[in-house]
């Protein structure tokens, strides 16, 4: 009986493919890790250092038996940080900020990404030319008329008119940048408008026809209707305008320079360490740095972490591709 | 009975709209055009208020002289025509070589970020086991996109990849591998040299590249799920082998993302570069906001240029599926 088997070439035929196939699936498997764990090393790699000179002391540094993980890990270094970053009431300041910011920046451009995706109206494709305008041409051209126009803020000589003939001074308030978020002109609301508009095109024109023969108006339809159909898109946007003018040192140093964020306050770190606490030892300075960025990305990994899953599900399944 | 039940909705259907029309004396379609303005308006308001109004004092700043009021009621423009070009150009001290140098590192990087992207997400979008984990890392770069904290990562992968630099070169042991005996070696072989020095290049900037490449990973893997699976299943009836797949079906399918990823991929360089530091410094430390003006314009203007070309470039390629 095993005699026969054996001796049949199907059985045989079987075999090879089978044997094949194997071949090809572990040799996939380990060509894809190889890749993975050195791509991954890449982007690890850093942060790996990063918090692994937040616990090193200073003497464990010019140890050259210690490598990456610290014998007596301290918190002398993050204590350090965490007083020069002035952390928890910047941190809760950035956040109330970037929260406020974030919502508005979402709600709107969803208003707007359903305006183009769903109504005709003249000029519409003009317009949303204008849109990918606003995208290719970064904010960074305007920024020197950005900076007067509200250094010197009026609107058609209004405020002018109630400030005793004088513009006002916008800069180093909020006013400016939660002005343009409003106005769908914050951090790369154009990208945020496009994605929202996408994702609208992409839902069955159905569900409004029904919500409009049963009486809903337009504005209902929105946030009755289309809004709660659109989680996925707005996750993805939420967290990308979270993180991003989290991270944002363009905007915030150019309008609000003295403004209590922690992007704006990292950078000084450095400085103020050797001229305030007298600390040249540029090793020992690397590492309360390497701990002010800690604490800095901190809070932007944990939330992540937390939406990662949404977050990939929701770019499987928004339109962010059309 | 269908026939009837058609007319009768059709009845319904008028009964709406006369309603409509009776209630707000505007038609459906002029409804939903005034509707569309509503929803736009934000955008609107601000696309002109700080858009297009600072694009057209940005053009006017860049050839004329900027004064500023010393005593902060304003500042005065007087027409200087070409003068900030010029200066920009041929006498400001390093606009010229950032510039070039910006645009030449753009060129270079741009295909190896597609194709490490495209590579990336196609590794990353088999199901094998840890894809989830795997994932969350390789968008850790999108949400660590600050320069402060990129700065910061930078070094600390130069002190990982130094090891520890802190023992001395006579005690260090030298590793006995250099980049420059592989480099030997192939032009031995008769490698074209430009090629192989852009390949060295490559491989010293994949830093740089990796960091670069989330978002462009993201919307690469949003396109490859989006693929109809119907597509892979006749390609494999047909016999086709899974390299023919990539060409035939895989490639063509995400192809118009490539150009999305390109005008991305393009963008972003752009807001990274040190013209816009330059620029900046110009503008908010010397005080020379005609000049800033000139050097952010002659930036977008060669950008925009980068941009047509490329997309003129890959849209001829570039299949569409619909």
């Amino acid at each position: 009986m095993k005699l026969a088997k054996l001796i049949n070439p199907e059985y045989y035929a079987r075999e090879k493919y089978r044997f094949k196939t194997k071949c090809k699936d572990t040799l996939i498997f380990v060509l894809r890790w190889i890749f993975l764990i050195c791509i991954a090393y890449v982007i690890l790699g850093p942060i790996i250092t990063v918090v692994s000179n937040s616990f090193m002391s200073i003497k464990e540094v010019y140890n050259p038996l210690i490598y990456l993980i610290p014998m007596n890990p301290t918190l002398d270094n993050i204590k350090i940080a965490v007083e020069k970053l002035n952390y928890l009431p910047v941190i809760y300041k950035t956040f109330s900020f970037v929260l406020l910011l974030m919502i508005i920046q979402t709600l709107i451009c969803s208003l707007v990404g359903y305006g183009f995706a769903r109504f005709d109206f003249p000029f519409k494709k003009i317009l949303f030319g204008g849109v990918i305008l606003t995208i290719i041409v970064p904010i960074h051209t305007i920024m020197v008329p950005l900076y007067t126009q509200f250094r010197y803020f009026d609107i058609f000589g209004i405020i002018s008119l109630f400030n005793g003939g004088q513009p006002i001074n916008l800069l180093n308030t909020k006013a400016p940048i939660i002005l343009m978020t409003i106005t769908g002109m914050g951090l790369r609301s154009g990208l945020y408008i496009y994605i929202f508009r996408q994702f609208f095109r992409g839902l069955p024109k159905e569900i409004e026809e029904a919500a409009l023969i049963d009486g809903a108006g337009a504005i209902k339809i929105f946030f009755r209707i289309m809004l709660p159909n659109a989680v996925p898109a707005i996750v993805i946007v939420a967290l990308f305008s979270l993180v991003w003018q989290y991270n944002d040192t363009f905007m915030t140093s150019l309008f609000m320079s003295n403004a209590e964020m922690i992007s704006l306050r990292l950078p000084n770190v450095a400085g103020s360490l050797a001229q305030i606490e007298r600390i040249t030892d540029p090793r020992h300075v690397e590492l309360i740095t390497n701990s002010a960025v800690l604490l800095t990305i901190l809070p932007v990994i944990v939330i992540y972490l937390i939406l990662q899953r949404f977050f990939m599900e929701g770019v499987e399944r928004s339109g962010i591709v059309g | 009975m269908k026939n009837k039940k058609e007319k009768i909705n059709k009845k319904t259907l008028e009964n709406e709209e006369e309603i409509v029309v009776k209630k707000s004396k505007l038609s459906l379609r002029q409804k939903k055009m005034v509707l569309g303005y509503v929803f736009i308006l934000p955008w609107l308001i601000g696309f002109l208020l700080f858009f297009v109004r600072n694009l057209a004092s940005a053009f006017i700043y860049s050839f004329s002289r900027v004064t500023i009021d010393p005593a902060g009621q304003g500042y005065s423009l007087t027409f200087a025509g070409l003068e900030n070009y010029i200066f920009a150009v041929a006498s400001h001290a390093s606009f010229n070589r950032t510039l070039a140098q910006s645009v030449g590192n753009m060129l270079l990087d741009v295909p190896l970020i597609i194709f490490f992207s495209l590579f990336t997400a196609i590794v990353l979008n088999g199901k094998f086991k840890g894809r989830t984990i795997m994932r969350a890392i390789f968008f850790l770069p999108v949400i660590l996109l600050s320069p402060a904290i990129v700065s910061a990562l930078e070094s600390a992968m130069n002190m990982l990849v130094e090891g520890v630099s802190t023992i001395p070169p006579e005690v260090r042991k030298d590793s006995g591998f250099s980049i420059y005996y592989l480099f030997v070696i192939f032009t031995d072989f008769g490698f074209p040299l430009v090629f192989l020095e852009y390949i060295v290049d490559a491989v010293n900037r994949v830093y740089d590249i990796v960091r670069s490449s989330g978002v462009q990973i993201l919307i690469f893997l949003a396109a490859l799920q989006s693929i109809p699976g119907v597509l892979y299943e006749a390609a494999k009836i047909e016999g086709a082998t899974a390299y023919e797949t990539f060409w035939k079906v895989t490639l063509p399918m995400v192809s118009p993302l490539i150009l999305t990823n390109v005008v991305y991929t393009i963008i972003d360089s752009f807001v990274l570069s040190e013209v816009v530091e330059i620029a900046k410094n110009t503008a908010f430390t010397n005080m020379r906001f005609g000049l800033s003006s000139a050097m952010s314009i002659i930036n977008t203007l060669i950008i925009c240029l980068i941009l047509v070309f490329a997309s003129w470039i890959i849209s001829k390629k570039t299949f569409y599926y619909n």
